[in-house]
């Protein structure tokens, strides 16, 4: 559910940037996401879809990366990407002394843009 | 074409978080916001919270549900200041909300202004709305296992309080087990237990909020 509030976010972060660049389509959005802020990549696909349709960015495609939380163990040292539900003690040695750390991040990367030359037909006059 | 973006999705939130955070700030107003599950005790914290307050710390709450105002009508019953939030089927409070909410209160006569979040593990920890501490209330019932489920709302924590802890015994609840949990993705965050039926641990808690209250709103102003 609270993806939706998110993906008006990132679509309207998508045509902002789309429009500075002087692009009339955005291709492609390039979206980082980390493992522990909850948000599923399927719903804000979803979401997208539904709010992108009559837009330049209508058809995009989202691209996930998602931003591992990393594991890091006080005993051991070992270091491990995790996700939920965590594990209280380490996978190398056992020990109850993990500290995890990152996994936040929810940012719009880069987009892909089109442009296409106003009042000509694509592709007729393009550089 | 590429084009670099590196834009916080969540901006235009964040944004008006700022917004938030300097009118309380202007008004010398500290802001709890308090997330939970729904029915680990945020109302009941509340209620037993303000019961507690030296005189000179004024208190007000901004109630976040999907509907009703069974909540605020409780704390109203109090005297205390209250505005509801419904917000209509949404998981979670956002910053636009409370800065609606804001005209409704009379923050020259607040010292302390309490944000109950729609009751929710996951959402709220995402969206900020200006608050100056981020409260986590756990309780019992739900089990220790919540950090390990939960863990993006715990690293948000300021503090951390574990409510109904008299039953403690008859859930076998594992305090070991909560505390590592919590320690996984929060060093800082003091974790209290507390008893809103009780009241044990309620004094910690107050001692706690209290020495972070900037001096100005202590004085009463």
């Amino acid at each position: 559910m609270h993806e939706l509030a998110a993906t008006q976010g990132l679509l309207q972060i998508a045509l902002e940037a789309a429009a500075r660049a002087g692009a009339t389509r955005v291709l492609g959005i390039d979206v980082v996401i980390g493992e522990l802020t909850s948000m599923v990549d399927d719903s804000v696909q979803f979401y997208f879809d539904a709010l992108s349709g009559d837009t330049a960015a209508a058809g995009a495609h989202l691209h996930f990366r998602r931003e591992p939380a990393v594991a890091v163990c006080g005993a051991c040292g070992h270091q491990a990407p995790v996700r939920p539900p965590l594990s209280p003690s380490c996978s190398a040695c056992g020990a109850h002394a993990l500290t995890v750390s990152g996994g936040q991040a929810f940012y719009v990367d880069s987009i892909e843009v089109d442009h296409e030359s106003p009042g000509s037909d694509a592709g007729t006059e393009g550089e | 074409m590429k084009v670099p973006v590196v834009t916080q999705v969540l901006k235009a939130n964040d944004q008006v978080a700022l917004e938030n955070r300097a009118a309380f700030d202007a008004a010398g107003v500290y802001v709890v916001n308090i997330m939970a599950s729904p029915g680990a005790g945020k109302t009941s914290l509340i209620l037993q919270t303000t019961a507690r307050l030296p005189a000179g710390v004024r208190p007000a709450v901004i109630e976040g549900d999907i509907a009703s105002t069974i909540d605020s009508d409780q704390i109203a019953a109090r005297g205390i200041p209250v505005v509801q939030i419904n917000t209509g089927g949404n998981c979670h409070l956002d910053a636009p909300m409370i800065r609606t909410a804001l005209p409704h209160l009379d923050l020259a006569t607040v010292e302390l202004l309490f944000i109950e979040n729609v009751g929710n593990l996951i959402c709220p920890a995402n969206y900020r709305l200006g608050a100056d501490l981020g409260l986590v209330v756990a309780s019992v019932p739900e089990g220790h296992d919540k950090p390990y489920k939960y863990p993006g709302i715990f690293a948000t924590a300021d503090i951390v309080l574990l409510n109904k802890y008299d039953l403690a015994g008859a859930f076998e609840f594992d305090d070991a087990a909560f505390d590592r949990g919590v320690r996984l993705v929060n060093g800082k965050a003091p974790i209290v237990r507390v008893s809103c039926k009780t009241g044990e641990g309620l004094e910690r808690w107050l001692e706690l909020l209290l020495a972070r209250v900037p001096r100005p709103a202590l004085a009463g102003r």
